[in-house]
């Protein structure tokens, strides 16, 4: 057996400087003693070194001129002592050993070639191409010279070999254990781990990968956030009614008919089922009252509200929608103080690109109580902002139809050095809360953001249709990190 | 929200000051509007018809784009940022705007015909005497328009503004609804007469133009203004007629803002007159003209009455949250262009009458002038009030966050006991005797000797019970073991320890290990190499408790967390384990 030979070998010697030499010593194929060798060297019993040797070999045209010797010699030996002529010659031999042997004749000073005749110079020639030639093929040396001049006539070609010179490696031993990758059932029964003997492992390259579900990150997201407002103390509200009637969207909201936000360009109005069959009467009528002409100490829009604007149904574009049918059923009680929290969908008839899509998450919030202030806003935003991990806030005075007054929430983000806007946030327009029929001392603060934006900021993507919808990465989904919101 | 593109250098003229871009922003922020960048009118083209060019140094003068809340139609203009600027620097007074006194008889009058009811039916007007206008001004007047166009018209449906030289027409003026075979006239930029029908066909390629022909396309009468003698003022809201068009050298404006909803139409031309009456020779005053409807009625515009609000103290200052004396209150509110007279009711209230001018058709409620003190008294100054609320510990939601990865692994979770036996954390792990173990004093039972240093015995033991359960078999706990430490009072200490377990035909070596790697993954830990800080590797270790060879140290910045590895076949007797497995354990309390 080849591992054997080299095992013991190296035992006696120091070393096999020429595994090709080796095989045909031992008499093996050349190619078994180099794929052992490989093996042995991979666990370390050896260590092999490549050793590269280039030879010449015979080109077919070279084959046949070692056997019947080269055109010239032909050609010479066809020149008898006394001459020839030139068309008798030809007609001797084939049209190829004639023109190459013509040529070289005449190199070699053997032929003289006269108009009609051909004739020795010399009495006698040296086939040295088919000495050479000989010798090649039975790989003796050859002088340089000879090798240049056959490999011009293309007689004879370079081959490459590779072998190795071997010694002993850091774990050699004269004879090799059955290296083995695990520890079986089977080795336990036998008994026989005690002889495993293990092939390296690789530790700089990773485990197989885990086999498992995974989680998507948005929603990673999302349940941390829910944990930060329940620890917060809110409630979470029923946002699950994506169909809304403008009234409860829009019109409940103090945000006047002719808003931009109210046009198609902006909200997904619906053809079926395109309008909402009812809507709390007198509560309406209210409404209607403060966006025409005030009340509760306002002076209104000074506009004709029309009822079909607000029976209109679209796919809600806040939960704020949400938020008014919950403030709205809170005034039908004895006041009490809450705090209510919603993540979920809301639509925007949008161009779709990289940082924006038709449809997204928002997260939203609100206290309603007694004799709240900004100061009370600043506070729970700090709080709120700190355990997602943004503690350096600041507020600019901004507008939104339904608070006042309003304020945009900007954080310091230390990777980009300067201020980015978070959230939106203000104070319920008394015109929202005070047609609900809550108490006048009653204030609602609340905020707002979407889900995505700090996602994509906290996992680095940038566009926002890799996280979310049907072009996402897979990939991303199973690489990502646990989300440590809120911790 | 709209923005507005004004000159820099203008600007800071007009405010009577020069700023560094940051500085300008700081003072933006904090008025409440946005500067959102400062560019140059080729650059604007570059990047509209998106072309690579890089910015040269004659590209001009360096325009500022500001954002402005979309309730407030007096920043519209440059006229306008810089008044409202440098009243909130207390620079300037509140401007008073005055109608001129202008005699029954001289006063200008806009007869209203009945069929204009069909199709837009208000106009208001008013005039500007002896204006000024240079090349800046005029640009100004004209991107006012512009604006207001796109913003409070909601693209000219509901208001459209005409503005005209007055010296070129004559009133009395006439605002009719004709059918529009009857109307002709050359418009603005032509210079041939159009019929209105065909005046319409017409504007159907005219990019900027045909985005209005649907406001009144339909109608069997288009509306139409006309001077005394006939010449066509404007057809709104399309095109105003080229005849009274106003140039630089205008000096005497008349306005007409033609309406689908009259109070959008009183603010339009509020706005309108209110910025440019500064130009004028009379500076803020201007001159009314008479609508008269065909009932008889008849108006005088422009309506520049203050509003006047009753705010109590107390609720300004509840929104807020912070106690202010009224003469701050009083001058915070006089920064943003509001003023206000103190008055004290009978119950001894403090109440402030607001006087809402005529710019500020924004304010509609009490709410919106404490806004206004909060905004001057500066939003960030507001001291916070924190809730009451609750934190977490960090070191359990981590725990669950974790222990949810690895079930998603595939790895079902186990609960096993604290206290252990002596030889169970040495002798049966082919250990010496663990130094660092807390150690019971009289326990009933030799199973109860010390409290666990790691979670290795119990998930052995729970491997041996279960020799019948289907293989793989794949487990895991997370739960804290009692280290003794001397630094701590009472001499030990809690460590919160992972530990997860594949059983099998195989010993799952590479499965382990590919949990590590996972458990790295979720938490953001970068895999690499021997000697690098930043993240986690992998080194051969040597613990008999693990099969030489197939084990190893994992390293997480620069420090030993955990052994994972093949669990030593004379462990695995010693637990009564027939198959080969695999085993880590960690220190999880690494990872906060």
């Amino acid at each position: 057996m080849a591992e054997d030979a080299i095992l013991e070998f190296l035992e006696k010697n120091e070393e096999i400087s020429d595994s090709f030499k080796f095989a045909e010593q031992h008499g093996f194929l050349h190619e078994e003693i180099v794929n052992v060798i490989r093996s042995l060297n991979g666990f370390r019993f050896v260590d092999a070194q490549d050793i590269r040797r280039e030879r010449w070999v015979l080109t077919e045209e070279g084959k046949t001129y070692a056997s019947v010797g080269s055109p010239e010699f032909q050609l010479f030996s066809a020149v008898p002592p006394e001459g020839i002529a030139r068309e008798e010659l030809q007609k001797k031999l084939d049209p190829a050993v004639y023109k190459i042997g013509c040529q070289q004749a005449i190199k070699n000073k053997w032929v003289e070639m006269a108009k009609t005749q051909v004739s020795r110079k010399v009495h006698h020639a040296d086939d040295k191409v088919k000495d050479s030639l000989l010798r090649i093929q039975n790989g003796e040396a050859v002088n340089q010279e000879d090798i240049d001049a056959l490999k011009r006539r293309k007689l004879i070609s370079q081959q490459v070999w590779k072998g190795n010179s071997v010694r002993k490696g850091p774990n050699y031993a004269p004879k090799r254990k059955r290296a083995a990758t695990d520890l079986t059932r089977e080795n336990l029964q036998r008994g026989d781990w005690k002889e495993l003997e293990f092939k390296e492992y690789n530790f700089s390259a990773k485990g197989q990968p885990v086999e498992g579900g995974h989680l998507h990150p948005l929603l990673k997201v999302r349940r941390q956030i829910q944990m930060i407002f329940l620890n917060m103390g809110f409630e979470e509200m029923p946002t699950n009614n994506y169909v809304e009637s403008s009234f409860w969207n829009f019109d409940a909201l103090f945000q006047p008919q002719q808003h931009p936000a109210r046009d198609s360009h902006d909200t997904f109005f619906l053809k079926v089922p395109s309008t909402t069959k009812m809507l709390p009467e007198e509560y309406v009528e209210r409404v209607k009252q403060v966006h025409e002409s005030g009340g509760y100490q306002s002076r209104g829009y000074g506009y004709d509200w029309k009822r079909e604007e607000a029976n209109k149904n679209l796919l809600r574009t806040h939960t704020t929608a949400v938020s008014s049918r919950m403030l709205c059923a809170l005034a039908q009680k004895p006041f009490a103080p809450k705090k209510y929290y919603s993540i979920d969908r809301v639509f925007r008839n949008e161009a779709v690109d990289r940082t924006h899509l038709a449809e997204f998450h928002q997260i939203e919030g609100l206290i309603c109580d007694r004799g709240l202030t900004l100061g009370d806003l600043i506070g729970v935003l700090h709080d709120f902002f700190a355990r997602l991990g943004m503690s350096k806030l600041r507020f600019k005075p901004a507008y939104n139809p339904y608070t006042e007054p309003s304020m945009e929430i900007f954080s310091y983000h230390e990777g980009l050095k300067k201020w980015v806007e978070v959230g939106n946030s203000g104070m319920f327009r008394p015109e929202m809360l005070l047609p609900m029929g809550l108490p006048e001392d009653v204030r609602v603060i609340a905020w707002g953001l979407s889900l995505e934006r700090p996602t994509m900021i906290l996992y680095g993507i940038d566009n926002i249709r890799d996280l979310f919808g049907p072009k996402v990465d897979i990939g991303l989904i199973k690489r990502n990190p646990i989300c440590r919101l809120g911790l | 929200m709209p923005t507005v593109s004004v000159g820099r250098d203008r600007l800071f003229e007009a405010l009577g000051c020069t700023y560094t871009y940051e500085e300008f922003d700081e003072l933006c922020f904090k008025f409440g509007i946005e500067l959102e960048e400062a560019t140059t009118e080729k650059a604007m083209q570059r990047k509209e018809k998106h072309l690579e060019e890089e910015a040269t140094e004659d590209d001009g003068e360096i325009i500022y784009k500001i954002e402005v809340p979309a309730n407030r139609y007096d920043l519209l203009c440059l006229e306008g940022l810089a008044q409202a600027l440098r009243i909130f620097g207390g620079l300037d007074p509140i401007p008073t705007y005055k109608v001129a006194n202008v005699g029954k008889e001289s006063m200008l009058e806009m007869r209203v015909g009945k069929e204009t009811s069909k199709i837009r039916p208000y106009v208001v007007c008013a005039v500007l005497r002896g204006v000024t206008f240079d090349e800046a001004r005029y640009n100004s007047f004209i991107d006012l328009q512009d604006k207001l166009h796109q913003n409070i018209c909601r693209r000219r449906t509901l208001v459209a503004i005409g503005t005209h030289d007055l010296d070129t027409i004559e009133g009395p003026f006439t605002y009719e609804a004709l059918p529009p075979s009857e109307i002709n006239f050359v418009p603005l930029k032509q210079t041939r007469n159009f019929r209105a029908d065909e005046l319409m066909e017409f504007y159907k390629s005219d990019l900027k133009l045909k985005k209005f022909l649907h406001i009144i396309e339909n109608s069997p009468v288009y509306p139409v203004i006309y001077d005394c003698k006939r010449t066509v003022l404007s057809l709104p809201p399309i095109i105003n007629g080229a005849h009274s068009a106003i140039t630089l050298k205008t000096k005497n404006v008349f306005i007409e803002c033609t309406a689908t909803d009259l109070t959008k139409a009183n603010v339009v031309l509020n706005t309108m007159v209110t910025m440019f009456s500064v130009y004028c020779e009379r500076k803020f005053e201007v001159e009314p003209v008479k609508v008269t409807y065909p009932d008889g009625k008849s108006f005088v515009y422009p309506d520049l009455s203050i509003y006047n609000m009753n705010v109590p103290l107390s609720y300004i200052t509840g929104i807020i949250g912070v106690q202010l004396p009224e003469n701050e209150v009083a001058s915070l509110l006089h920064k943003m262009q509001l003023r206000a007279v103190e008055s004290v009711s009978e119950n001894a209230e403090v109440k402030f009458v607001v006087s809402v001018p005529p710019t500020r058709s924004d304010v509609l409620h009490p709410c919106d002038v404490a806004e206004d003190v909060a905004i001057a008294y500066g939003y960030n100054e507001i001291p916070k009030r924190r809730p009451a609320s609750l934190k977490p510990l960090p070191l359990s939601q981590f725990s669950d966050l974790i222990r949810s990865e690895i079930a998603m692994a595939g790895y079902t979770e186990v609960l096993t006991w604290i206290l252990c036996s002596k030889k169970e954390i040495s002798s049966m792990l082919n250990c010496e005797e663990d130094k660092s173990a807390v150690i019971i004093a009289d326990s009933r039972t030799s199973e109860f000797e010390v409290v666990r240093t790691n979670l290795m015995p119990g998930l052995l033991r729970t491997v041996g019970h279960n020799k019948d359960h289907p293989k793989p078999m794949k487990i895991f706990e997370v739960g804290d073991v009692v280290l003794l430490d001397g630094t701590k009072d009472v001499g030990a200490v809690n460590r919160r320890h992972l530990a997860a377990l594949y059983c099998g035909a195989n010993s799952g070596f590479e499965l382990i290990h590919g949990l590590v790697d996972r458990i790295m993954e979720a938490t953001r830990t970068s895999f690499v190499s021997p000697g690098d800080c930043e993240g986690y590797y992998i080194e051969r270790s040597e613990e008999p408790a693990f099969l030489q060879g197939r084990q190893a140290k994992i390293v997480y910045k620069g420090n030993r967390i955990g052994t994972f590895g093949i669990v030593h076949p004379k462990v695995l007797k010693e637990f009564d384990i027939p198959d080969p497995c695999s085993f880590v354990e960690l220190d999880m309390q690494s990872f906060l």
